[in-house]
């Protein structure tokens, strides 16, 4: 029997403050007028202004975008194969110790993750700058990539792909035209997640950045050091409404696709009868 | 011959990108600093031949190990980024578990947007989260401002710059991480169980503590894991919020690697960092794995 009581009630309420009040701070203190970011003085969006003249975060911002677009795309493609792999692969030689390189990554602190492909990267003499981000970024975030897309593999019917290729699909065909579409809400949400991540990363692009490249969140880190500043607060400003627009976004288009699906799957139904 | 195909792209990618490095971090770790361009030798030489390869292994020592065993920022590090993430995971479970179970509780038809609504800020950068602290918890900051108007202190409270600033933050950033986990278990609980347990007798309470919690385990030990494992090598939020006594290895480890230029004792300090976390990890991809056939 499920109630919803009085303390559930309560706690949601306090959670969802506890999550979003500093949020909102940063947000309304973005558009205050005085430099000093506890007192208010009064509206302003000059913040916004010095911050579209800062050539510097543009110029960060530029990288960071190459780079999540990049590794977004690699990790989306290398982590949807490894959940196939995980969930159909059936019993194959080292499959403990390529679960074991699916889950680690996802828990393993960033510093460790950072110095160890340094290393790698100064070992074989690769230029440190935008590529060996992506290489990277792209490598973590496969790892969740599969998680997303193998939770949803568990629940499908290999029945189905089973079908196809009985009516004669080769299996990339049976791949392409009956496991990819239904598997696709995961995909797009692993890509996002995996674009997001990318988007946040400090450690590990610190560690394996060169001069020539600086992401956003270096910048912003470099600026923070320093103390509070209206400037950061505008930035991150734009920075949530970005995320919040594309994640809403993605959600209602899931949540259309799911409705129109089951409007056909109904038509289908009654066709037959 | 295919099968073998697909699965050794991302096995391969994974070896080269994840396993391998850990090598290279456990051979600088035997190295020794040297003041060069890469900072430590040997280096490993093939053009010597068999000789070349004697000579880089006889070189490799445990040197860097004993430092670390002799000077006690390290291990007073460790230990006390343990008792941190320790201290922290709990906080977050007595957080994330009301939430969790009230999201549970929630009428159905809300359940899509509150999960929304706790996944939400975990898409926000992490940086900007932990930013969005510093001006809270500042001494002239909003917290003190508001405990000084409802006149519960009269002069401000030093927060940010010591541990509880670290705790507020951790709690913050990762109770999604607690909260999903949690949540998934309980969504999946059948209710009747509950149900039986009211007839059978037992208060409301009764029944929560020996019906829901234990079936509920297994995603708190998901999400205790998904915290503390992440938390003890954490260095964004000692950083930023911590202050000169906060010490946490993350952050000795980037300052020796970045400030000390000190590769061989930021690996050696890597090494035993994994050495200490090697056994949650292994138990948390156990767990998650258990989950996953438990799902099919």
């Amino acid at each position: 029997m499920k109630r919803f009581t009085l303390f559930n009630a309560t706690s949601l309420t306090l959670g969802f403050a506890f999550l979003y009040v500093p949020i909102l701070i940063l947000i309304v203190y973005s558009f205050n007028s005085s430099r000093l970011v506890t007192v208010w003085a009064g509206f302003s969006t000059k913040w916004y202004g010095t911050l579209f003249n800062n050539e510097q975060f543009l110029d960060a911002a530029l990288v960071t975008l190459k780079v999540g677009l990049a590794s977004s795309c690699i990790a989306t493609v290398l982590g949807t194969i490894a959940a196939l792999v995980m969930v159909r692969g059936g019993k194959f030689k080292g499959r403990t110790l390529f679960s074991g390189m699916i889950y680690a990554p996802l828990v393993m602190p960033e510093v460790i993750t950072g110095l160890s492909l340094l290393l790698l990267f100064i070992a074989i003499g690769i230029d440190r700058g935008v590529l060996t981000i992506v290489l990277a970024h792209a490598t973590f975030s496969m790892c969740y990539v599969s998680v997303v897309v193998s939770s949803r593999l568990v629940s499908f019917d290999e029945s189905l792909e089973e079908a196809a290729l009985d009516l004669g699909c080769t299996p990339f065909d049976a791949f392409k035209s009956v496991t990819l579409p239904i598997i696709a809400p995961a995909v797009i949400s692993g890509w996002l997640l995996a674009f997001t991540l990318s988007l946040d990363d400090l450690v590990i692009a610190s560690f394996t950045t060169g001069p020539s490249a600086t992401t956003l969140p270096i910048k912003i880190y470099s600026a923070v050091r320093l103390g509070v500043s209206p400037e950061i607060n505008a930035l991150s400003t734009l920075l949530i409404g970005a995320v919040t627009i594309g994640v809403v976004a993605a959600s209602l288009a899931t949540k259309r696709a799911a409705v129109h699906r089951k409007r056909q799957e109904e038509m289908a139904r009654q066709a037959e009868g | 011959m295919r099968r073998a195909l697909v699965i050794s792209i991302p096995y391969l990618w994974l070896i080269a990108l994840f396993l391998i490095p850990f090598g290279i971090v456990l051979k600088i770790s035997l190295s020794d600093p040297q003041v060069s361009i890469p900072p430590y030798t040997p280096h490993f030489d093939l053009s010597a031949g068999w000789a070349g390869i004697k000579d880089f292994f006889s070189k490799l020592d445990f040197e860097n190990f004993i430092w670390l065993t002799e000077d006690d920022l390290y291990w007073k590090a460790y230990l006390s980024s343990l008792r941190i993430a320790f201290i922290s995971t709990i906080l977050t479970l007595m957080v994330g578990f009301p939430i969790a179970y009230s999201m549970a509780q929630a009428p159905t038809e809300w359940q899509p947007t509150l999960m929304m609504l706790i996944i939400l800020p975990f898409w926000t950068s992490f940086l900007i989260r932990v930013y969005a602290w510093m001006g809270i918890l500042s001494s002239e900051g909003f917290l003190n401002q508001f405990l000084m108007w409802t006149g519960l202190i009269s002069a401000p409270l030093q927060i940010i710059n010591t541990d509880w600033a670290v705790f507020i933050a951790i709690v913050y950033t990762y109770l999604p991480f607690m909260v999903l986990p949690i949540y998934a278990t309980l969504e999946k609980l059948d209710p009747s169980y509950t149900e039986a347990a009211l007839d059978l007798g037992c208060t409301r309470s009764q029944a929560f503590w020996s019906v829901t919690i234990p079936l509920s385990k297994s995603g708190v030990i998901a999400g205790c894991f998904l915290v503390f494992i992440p938390v003890v090598g954490e260095f964004v939020i000692p950083s930023l919020l911590g202050g000169s006594k906060t010490l946490m290895i993350g952050k000795v480890l980037w300052d020796e690697f970045f400030s000390n230029r000190d590769w061989p004792v930021a690996s050696a300090v890597a090494v035993v960092l994994l050495l200490i976390l090697i056994i949650p990890i292994v138990l948390f991809q156990k767990q998650q794995e258990r989950a996953q056939e438990a799902d099919t």
